[in-house]
């Protein structure tokens, strides 16, 4: 299978960790990903707090981009960046008129409406299946326990066939690579996405809330799909102990690199030398 | 003194609002259950549900230096529970633009000063340069050893680069930043 990939700033730099799982993974299940060229930032939240137009324009400069190198679906595995392309799609799709005035901020070239956007979670049960998945796990994840943690993500259009309060892909997958997903109460609260920088008084107080929940829940590690909610939760930990005279260790990995180990992926192409918590856990498998 | 409501045209904002969120307030039955689930309801000087009723009642200057929507984060999870089925989410991010487009001090000068930086890391490179970004923003507000301890860790785990990832052609990126607009409603008026 031939697929489009819009890796966008994160995953080049904070989360080079879910790059190099979504590629390993996507290596094993014989998906040739073809990365956009040149792509551009989505213009994340900053973007469209700030001008209506500006963020549309961004992500429509790299569907642009997309559709010239003859590409016609797209995974981004960022939520922000694929959300912001799937908006954009559907905003220009819905109202040609927007399309026009894109194309005539962005450099003249226009977009036809012909790129189908898809997240890591609806790819990989839609396009790869959990029954093909089960297949084709060679290390079974026995007695793992994980918390699936979506934060917003299943808020986001495209994803709506999961419950926005309640959600399952995530726990669907992490069950058919051999693991134990585990219910617990905080699968969707927010992390404090970019407040991390700005007042990290906040983004300390939701991933105490998090991670105490986490860990209530009797979780080996927590999995996540989002390269924010992973340094929140990760980066942010030491932080989080030293506020609160807490004593976490929680791994915080991508569901990807579980993947990549059940699949039979070599570790040392999943990117676990990245994290800051260590994930001892998982040497196990 | 406090601000009163303007009867004469009472309907301004609300209708302001509307056309940059396409969200008719009016329907807001005061509920409470946006403010209930909000993470950041304990942070803001006003409730989400008590700024949408500042709208309602065209209380613009009351609503406008709030922090409220400078702190919402977009999880949307007032917008997921809306009885009402108003995409509040939408709201808060219609007033920061408005905020920005009249030159309204924001109730949070620190995550207006985020944006605006990340911003610009956008124009210059093409894409966002992480290191650069947060340095900047550490001298801009005025904390330069904020996150002192977390920075080397995360250079050390190469999730840090020295140098920005840039675009090859930084021309369509600069051109989107020099004409876009603050708002497509406004400019239909026009």
């Amino acid at each position: 299978m031939e697929i489009g990939y819009f890796p966008g700033c994160s995953l080049h730099s904070t989360a080079q960790e879910f790059d190099l799982s979504v590629k390993a993974v996507c290596e094993l299940l014989d998906i040739h990903l073809q990365e956009i060229p040149d792509w551009n930032c989505c213009g994340a939240s900053a973007a469209h707090e700030t001008s209506e137009e500006l963020g549309f324009a961004l992500p429509y400069l790299d569907l642009v981009k997309a559709e010239n190198a003859r590409i016609s679906t797209v995974l981004s595995p960022c939520p922000a960046c694929f959300s912001h392309l799937i908006e954009t799609h559907e905003k220009v799709v819905g109202d040609p008129s927007m399309g026009e005035r894109l194309t005539a901020i962005t450099g003249g070239k226009s977009y036809q409406g012909g790129i189908t956007n898809e997240h890591v979670l609806d790819f990989f049960i839609n396009e790869v299946g959990i029954d093909s998945l089960k297949e084709k796990v060679k290390k079974p994840l026995e007695g793992l326990k994980v918390a699936c943690y979506y934060g917003c993500l299943t808020r986001l259009p495209g994803v709506t066939m999961d419950s926005v309060e309640l959600p399952m892909m995530m726990d669907e997958i992490v069950a058919a690579l051999g693991a134990e997903p585990l219910e617990w109460t905080h699968k969707t609260e927010c992390c404090g996405a970019s407040l991390s920088i700005t007042r990290t008084e906040i983004a300390l107080r939701l991933g105490r809330e998090i991670l105490e929940a986490a860990q209530r829940a009797g979780a080996d590690c927590v999995a996540v799909v989002c390269p924010l909610c992973q340094s929140n939760l990760d980066a942010r930990q030491a932080g989080i102990n030293k506020k609160y005279q807490t004593d976490f260790s929680l791994p915080i990995v991508y569901l990807t690199q579980l993947m990549g180990i059940a699949l039979g992926a070599p570790k040392s192409k999943l990117g676990f030398d990245k994290h800051i918590v260590a994930p001892n856990v998982l040497t196990r498998y | 003194m406090p601000e009163i409501l303007n009867r004469e045209d009472i309907h301004a904002f609300k209708d302001l609002v509307l056309s940059l969120s396409g969200q008719d307030v009016s329907h807001c039955i005061q509920c409470g259950k946006c403010s209930s689930g909000c993470p950041i309801a304990y942070e803001m000087e006003h409730l989400p549900s008590q700024i949408l009723r500042l709208i309602q009642l065209n209380m613009q200057g009351r609503a406008l230096a709030s922090n409220t929507f400078w702190l919402c984060a977009v999880c949307q999870t007032c917008t997921v529970r809306c009885p009402e089925s108003i995409d509040i989410a939408a709201i808060m991010d219609a007033l920061r633009k408005i905020c920005q487009q009249r030159g309204v001090q924001p109730g949070d000068p620190k995550i207006a000063k985020f944006n605006e930086i990340f911003l610009d890391s956008i124009k210059r490179n093409g894409r966002v340069y992480e290191l650069g970004l947060v340095m900047k923003y550490n001298l801009a507000t005025v904390q330069p050893f904020k996150d002192a301890a977390l920075g080397p860790v995360m250079f050390r785990k190469g999730k840090l680069k020295m140098a920005p990832d840039k675009v090859q052609d930084p021309a369509p990126v600069r051109e989107a930043f020099e004409k876009s607009k603050t708002f497509i409603a406004s400019e239909k008026k026009d």
